[in-house]
């Protein structure tokens, strides 16, 4: 059993005065994600994410397709208590304090009563929140409020936790605890699926990625797999410039600095290369494999479609 | 279930005493409750009946508004500012989320109203210097203004479901004075013919029925409240606010929230 | 299809809301029946309809609207159940005047409602002389309430003088019915008359269109027929005892004196009835209401009848 299965689920609207008009906000969609995973749902702002989030949240109800997370329907309520969801830029009850609040979430989520007020102190801790016990929610920065926010996604201890946006807004500390604290979810064996436009957090935190474009599907995969690039290159370190004209003639791109030279080559050259150094007694200092980033992956996965240049 | 509602209702009570226009209006009612003490002692004889008919109206009017002001957020303002994201994706059930709204106002305006009827009591005592027999049936005036309250609240609390705050208090209020009025409406469609006929008697019975729940001037002269008007008022507000709920579940619960 | 979740609780909803619409719609229908007239109960408990004028806040047309609705359906109920007390009819008018002084078809019709004897209205004439007097301040050049005025004291007061000055004043009044001068007149001298009479239940069915009162009129009119018969007809009768010194048993005999075309017929077609001892009676009185003549000894003139006579 996957943790979230989604089997062509589309949202499209009818906007306009007398509704004619179909807006496609998600074309169908089909995505797995397995139980452990981090899973990173990319796409710039618009492209149907937080639609996808909401369809699954049951918020808004899907034009077609179906889903099932943790084998169960979007609406069983034992499903629910065993997920979390942090919507982006959350708002919650302003005239509550952050206790108040969280207590009102354990109770709504099932926690039993003798362990509640005991599980709202340790996520407020968890988060960094410790003593905001007497301030209402509507005088919380930002950044209180997004760790408010991953508070009540996760004080039920659900299998699977779905944030929308986890790190916007907040200042380089603030989304280095972000990261933290998914990560430590990570290793309590929780399923992470969260979406961000901000590449260099999935690359760092996700173990697979899917990129969404204009409501449609454009990729998915193992981020290593991904930045493995099809041309895979090497680089390659060394002292001593009499190698140079060698590894040059096998096609390398050579950067020397004094006495060390840095060459770019790709990967079935590796061999050919090392031959050069070692004839001519060249001192190796590192060969390291070259990835591309999960940027160019990106951008690559957002160029128009050929049915896109046709119309 | 029981318990998710019972929590969704003491927030929603929770909610609604931490706003401070509900202590504008209790403190307008009191003050209104105060000025008839004074009134009542301008007009010689009548003090008693002045009392209760400005007191008793003052509480029925300001409660009326408070229904209304809370009521037409109770979902809509939700839906705005998104607190139902982190709701919803909860084990609530949507019905659970709208009738525990709807217990948590009720429960508002019950209190309320007790805050509202300490008040008018006290100016009755200290006019009259003692309690009589008659001011049994005060009681059953209040009663009345209670049942009034939970019939609006279920109203606002249907138009909340999927209209505009704005829109929401405009049909609820409409329709609060189209029910004062809705023994006329009945009479008048009687009076009427044929497709009109048909047309007229529908509304004017599906029209909410507050004639019926205002004895204030009768009870003001002393008169008793009939037994059976208790019974059938009773069940009237409990099934029409139960259709009104029932409306809101089923809309609610189609709902595409922004 | 799998019951799923959503549709449970359509189908739960939904039969929770038919169900209650339908037994609120019953409730109150029983509420209604409670209060039968409660609301307008609550008339007797307002202090003053000046002061209701004030409260309404510039909407008094509206509410006057309201309250005459409030009159006709009052009246119409008494009167269907043939009610003898209208308690409640002079505080609504007179509301409904207060906020309304320009409504005419408050004093006009009101005025008949109060004036008419039980149970067609609350027998209070000196009550709709003061309606329509105040109509008449309120409206001075409306004839039509010096007509309703007039009509008061020539039938239910029998004060044909100020009938008569009621007529005077309105045919004066520009655009008044020409025959407004012609009551004025006969009503002076023949106030008590017949033919008077006949004019003016005659004018009054001719120019009306509510069907209440052209029935009324047409009663009225029998009345008058019979009224004029009887006493002819009993006159006969003596005669014909004068010529034969004995009393006759059946209308042929008078007709073979010559003294009758034919079996007299009273306006509802059935023959008068000759007793023995000279009288002349109507076969049903309850019938014909408002007649003075032709009843048996002892009944009184009955404004009472059964409920769907014509």
């Amino acid at each position: 059993m996957s943790a979230i299965e989604i089997s062509g689920l589309s949202k499209s609207y009818r906007i306009g005065f007398w509704r004619k008009r179909p807006v496609v906000a998600l074309k169908p969609l089909h995505l797995v994600v397995e139980e452990g995973e981090v899973f990173g749902y990319l796409g710039p702002n618009g492209a149907g994410k937080t639609t996808t989030l909401k369809l699954l949240m049951g918020l808004i109800f899907p034009s077609g397709g179906s889903a099932r997370i943790l084998g169960m329907e979007i609406d069983d309520p034992r499903m629910k208590a065993m997920i979390g969801f942090l919507p982006e830029q959350p708002y919650f009850y302003d005239y509550l304090t952050a206790p108040e609040l969280l207590e009102y979430y354990a109770q709504l989520s099932g926690v039993p009563a003798h362990e509640r007020r005991r599980r709202v102190q340790t996520m407020l801790e968890r988060v960094g929140l410790p003593d905001v016990g007497r301030l209402q929610l509507r005088k919380f920065s930002k950044g209180m409020l997004q760790r408010v926010g991953i508070a009540q996604a996760i004080l039920h201890d659900p299998k699977v936790v779905f944030l929308d946006e986890p790190m916007s807004g907040l200042d380089p500390m603030g989304r280095r605890e972000v990261r933290d604290l998914m990560l430590g979810l990570k290793q309590e064996g929780k399923t992470i699926f969260f979406s961000t436009h901000i590449l260099s957090d999935a690359e760092a935190l996700c173990d697979r990625v899917a990129v969404l474009h204009k409501g449609e599907l454009r990729g998915v995969g193992a981020v290593a797999d991904l930045t493995a690039a099809t041309h895979a290159r090497v680089e390659v370190l060394w002292h001593g410039l009499e190698a140079l004209p060698a590894v040059a003639a096998l096609g390398a791109e050579c950067h020397p600095t004094g006495e060390s030279v840095r060459a770019v080559l790709a990967e079935e050259q590796v061999d050919a290369v090392l031959d050069a150094l070692r004839r001519h007694t060249a001192r190796l200092v590192s060969v390291t494999p070259v990835r591309t980033t999960l940027e160019d992956y990106f951008v690559e996965k957002l160029a128009p479609t050929p049915a896109e240049m046709a119309r | 279930m029981s318990a998710r509602i019972a929590h969704i209702a003491f927030n929603t009570f929770r909610e609604a005493v931490r706003d401070r226009v509900l202590y504008n209006l209790i403190l307008f009612a009191l003050l209104l409750v105060g000025a008839s003490l004074l009134v009542g002692q301008i007009s010689i004889g009548i003090e008693r009946i002045v009392i209760i008919n400005l007191g008793l109206t003052a509480i029925s009017l300001f409660g009326v508004a408070i229904a209304i002001f809370i009521g037409i957020g109770l979902v809509s303002k939700e839906i705005e500012k998104k607190t139902l994201y982190t709701i919803l994706s909860r084990p609530v059930r949507r019905w659970e989320f709208i009738v525990g709204k709807f217990g948590g106002l009720a429960w508002t305006l019950i209190v309320n109203t007790l805050l509202m009827a300490i008040g008018f009591f006290a100016a009755l005592l200290y006019s009259a210097g003692g309690f009589s027999g008659s001011d049994l049936w005060l009681l059953v005036a209040i009663y009345f203004i209670v049942l009034q309250f939970i019939v609006v609240t279920a109203l606002a609390l249907l138009f909340s479901a999927f209209s505009s705050p704005t829109l929401s208090a405009v049909f609820t209020l409409a329709l609060f004075v189209i029910g004062t009025f809705a023994e006329d409406l009945r009479a008048f469609a009687a009076m009427t013919q044929g497709a009109t006929r048909w047309l007229a008697t529908g509304v004017a019975y599906l029209v909410p029925n507050f004639a019926a729940l205002n004895v204030i001037s009768s009870v003001a002269h002393g008169q008793s409240v009939a037994g059976a008007l208790v019974f059938y008022n009773t069940v009237y507000s409990l099934f029409y606010a139960a259709a009104a709920v029932s409306g809101a579940v089923l809309i609610f619960d189609r709902r595409n929230l922004k | 299809m799998p019951l799923t979740s959503r549709s449970r609780v359509t189908a739960t909803f939904g039969l929770l809301l038919a169900t209650s619409l339908l037994i609120s719609a019953f409730t109150v229908h029983r509420l209604d029946a409670l209060r039968a007239g409660a609301t307008l109960e609550e008339v007797l408990y307002i202090p003053s309809a000046k002061a209701l004028k004030r409260m309404s806040l510039g909407y008094d047309g509206l509410l006057a609207d309201l309250y005459w609705t409030r009159v006709v359906q009052y009246f119409g109920r008494k009167h269907h159940a043939h009610a003898m007390q209208y308690k409640l009819l002079k505080p609504l008018l007179d509301i409904t005047t207060t906020l309304d002084p320009q409504l005419l078809v408050a004093y006009e019709f009101g005025s008949i409602f109060l004036a008419q004897q039980p149970p067609e209205g609350a027998a209070d004439p000196q009550g709709a002389v003061e309606l329509v007097e105040r109509g008449i301040r309120e409206n001075p050049n409306h004839w039509r309430l010096y007509y309703s005025l007039g009509f008061i004291h020539y039938v239910e007061r029998q004060d044909y003088q100020a009938a008569a000055e009621a007529f005077e004043r309105g045919s004066r009044v520009p655009g008044a019915h020409p025959w407004m001068k012609i009551m004025a007149a006969t009503m002076a001298q023949h106030g008590g008359d017949i033919q008077t009479a006949r004019f003016l239940w005659s004018r009054i069915y001719e120019s009306t269109e509510d069907n209440m009162i052209k029935a009324n009129a047409v009663r009225r009119l029998r009345a008058l027929q019979v009224d004029e018969e009887v006493p002819f007809l009993e006159h006969l009768v003596r005669l014909f005892r004068e010529r034969t010194g004995r009393q006759p048993a059946r209308w042929a005999e008078l007709v073979s004196a010559g003294m009758l075309r034919g079996t007299p017929v009273d306006p509802l077609g059935h023959p008068y009835r000759l007793m023995p001892d000279g009288r002349v009676e109507v076969q049903s009185p309850e019938d014909l209401p408002f007649i003075r003549y032709g009843l048996p000894p002892g009944q009184k003139p009955s404004t009472f009848f059964p409920p769907e006579s014509k």
